[in-house]
């Protein structure tokens, strides 16, 4: 079925869409044979004769059937249970910079709750002047603003730390979405419950945590939290989805995912960092010598080839390509970046979408010609701070192998003479 | 930049119930940990019925599940085992976390004695206090943890320095470029044909 008809006279409808496009189907080949035509331009079709579905048939859509590959993932093996689990957003299928917040990636540590508007509240405390209780309507009332920022999970291509695991962008880089966000900014909040009480802010802190069991609680030094901190209770046009915070949500621009707590129930304002299990026990760095990094908020520059890729090959063959990805920094806007096809000896400045906005992911592609070569394809960004993303020897070096998170390598793509592609590490 | 004067006069005042109900967190100095005590003994006794199906019997790890104890001294080994007692720095975030998010699936269920008592467990499990140990608020400080020292604060941006760079290098890279590892003989990702399952 192609269509779905509404209304008092469908039967006779259907059975001469039906009748013509058995018909269609077989005369095309002979049609094909002898005019060379294509039966899809020659013979009428069944879209181009009968009707399509009614706009009250579907009051929210979903993508068409056709992209039922353009979906959220999950890789059973990397963690205990999916409750305190990830999956991973289809950049490889994905263009532009928005991501679709129906197939932006998840990380929950106990689940995704479901907090109604009518139940949530958001209490201010700690070295305030007055701890406050906010309801949603209520944060509805403050002057708004929109940001477009990314969130990456810390954890992003983490597994790729010891060598070439995943094999496709999704799963290697694919803990990231990024969204047009509505909402306000944590510094006209802190202000509503005044911060005179905290004396200099220089020195002090805010422990945010979230609604579920898992509360996600992190600390965030005063300085950042007065800068871009950002209450959101919309993203890309409406409001959150359950699994994304619904009602609201932390955005911390630049700053590791864990960080952007989901279901934002609590701020405190304290005098020193709580040292939380998430800033202690996780997103933590180990290094070689067996010391860790704590505190490592900033997600560095980085960037992907997202076609072709392995999930994503070349099926046209020789001729003109587009190669596209995407890049970002937590440091600043992207400024450029530059592909390689032969695995890094010599590098093309790629064009960019559009300019690179603040910690925000950028499109970029290289239009190329293909002649079927074997192809070691790179992407290298290069952000407003001038910082360029490293080689994963280069990352190694100052950080070994047990990082876990904040792998920002530069990736590479063995594209072969069939178009198919593979995750590699190459010297 | 100076902080707003003027206010909306938006949400109402917390009252001291409501901020207890919900400000639980316990700082590496003891702040926000209430009063209560727990020896290993009984610890023992709760971690077997709430947290060992998981956690195991001795809090080495079930499966997949977290190991709370072992791994001393290998966080510099090419796996390192990171439980509480070789990598966590604070006893703090073991209360606090307990007290709040545990056991999975039946968080904030413990009474404060009772975390005590499992927390008193745990580091009985981790070889750091003996078997008749009961910790309280009191000697809560008094607790070393192995691993305290162990964390330095974010220093990319002294020990990455280079990877500011003024010109990346855009041609003649380098000499030759040889695979050195490959996904697809691993071959742990999902087959594609699942996601439409």
């Amino acid at each position: 079925m192609t269509e779905s008809l509404k209304g008092a006279k469908p039967s006779r409808r259907q059975f001469l869409t039906g009748a013509a496009a058995a018909g269609a189907g077989a005369v095309a080949a002979g049609a094909t044979a002898a005019a060379g035509g294509d039966p899809m331009i020659e013979q009428v079709q069944d879209w181009a004769q009968a009707t399509g579905e009614g706009v009250d048939a579907t009051p929210y859509g979903l993508p068409i059937e056709f992209e039922g590959d353009v979906v959220r993932r999950n890789v059973e093996w990397l963690t205990a249970d999916t409750i305190s689990s990830i999956n991973f957003t289809p950049i490889h299928a994905l263009d532009g910079t928005i991501t679709p917040q129906g197939c932006a990636f998840e990380r929950h540590h106990s689940g995704a709750i479901e907090l109604k508007k009518e139940d949530y509240r958001l209490m201010i405390n700690g070295l305030v002047d007055t701890p406050l209780v906010f309801t949603y309507a209520d944060l509805e009332r403050f002057p708004r603003e929109n940001h477009v920022y990314f969130c990456e999970c810390a954890a992003n291509t983490g597994m790729e730390w010891a060598g070439a695991q995943l094999n496709g962008a999704q799963f290697t880089h694919g803990m990231i979405h990024n969204m047009e966000y509505s909402g306000v900014p944590l510094r006209t909040l802190l202000e509503e419950a005044g911060l005179g009480a905290a004396g200099d802010l220089k020195d002090k802190w805010i422990y945010v945590e979230g609604a579920d069991a898992s509360g996600n609680g992190r600390s965030i030094p005063m300085e950042k939290a007065l800068d871009d901190v950002f209450v959101a209770f919309k993203a890309n046009g409406e409001a959150l989805r359950k699994e994304h915070g619904y009602p609201v949500r932390l955005v911390v621009p630049g700053w590791e995912g864990n960080l952007w707590i989901k279901w934002l129930r609590r701020i405190e304002v304290t005098s020193q960092p709580v040292q939380s299990r998430e800033e202690t026990s996780k997103y933590t760095d180990t290094l070689a010598d067996g010391t860790s990094r704590k505190w490592t908020w900033v997600m560095d520059a980085k960037s992907v080839v997202t076609s072709p890729s392995p999930q994503a090959p070349i099926t046209h063959g020789t001729g003109p390509l587009v190669i596209t990805g995407l890049a970002w920094s937590g440091r600043g806007a992207i400024t450029g970046v530059d592909v390689s096809v032969d695995g890094g000896k010599t590098w093309q400045e790629a064009r960019l979408g559009a300019p690179g906005t603040d910690k925000a992911l950028t499109r970029f592609y290289l239009d190329t010609e293909w002649r079927g070569e074997e192809m070691f394809l790179q992407s290298r960004a290069r952000d407003s701070s001038g910082y360029v993303q490293p080689s994963k020897a280069e990352l190694r070096e100052v950080r070994g192998l047990n990082s876990i998170y904040h792998n920002n390598c530069i990736q590479t793509w063995w594209v072969r003479p069939n178009g198919e592609a593979e995750n590699v590490e190459v010297s | 930049a100076p902080v707003r004067a003027e206010k909306y006069g938006l949400g109402r005042a917390a009252t001291p119930e409501e901020i207890a109900a919900w400000d639980l967190d316990v700082s590496p100095d003891g702040t926000g940990l209430p009063e209560g005590r727990g020896d290993v003994f009984t610890g023992e006794e709760l971690f077997a019925d709430t947290c060992a199906v998981c956690h195991g019997d001795f809090a080495e790890g079930v499966g997949n599940w977290p190991k709370l104890a072992g791994g001393q001294d290998t966080l510099d080994h090419e796996d390192p085992v990171k439980t509480v007692g070789s990598y966590w720095p604070y006893l703090s975030t073991v209360w606090d976390y307990v007290n709040r998010s545990m056991p999975f699936g039946n968080a904030q269920s413990l009474t404060p004695d009772e975390v005590y008592a499992i927390v008193a467990y745990i580091l009985y499990s981790n070889d750091l206090v003996d078997d008749s140990f009961e910790l309280s608020n009191e000697n809560f400080l008094d607790v070393e943890m192995p691993n305290a020292d162990g964390f330095i604060i974010d220093d990319r941006e002294t020990a990455e320095a280079h990877f500011w760079k003024a010109a990346p290098c855009m041609s003649g890279c380098k000499d030759s470029v040889e695979i050195t590892m490959r996904a697809a003989v691993l071959d742990v990702t999902p087959e594609e044909s699942a996601a439409a399952a």
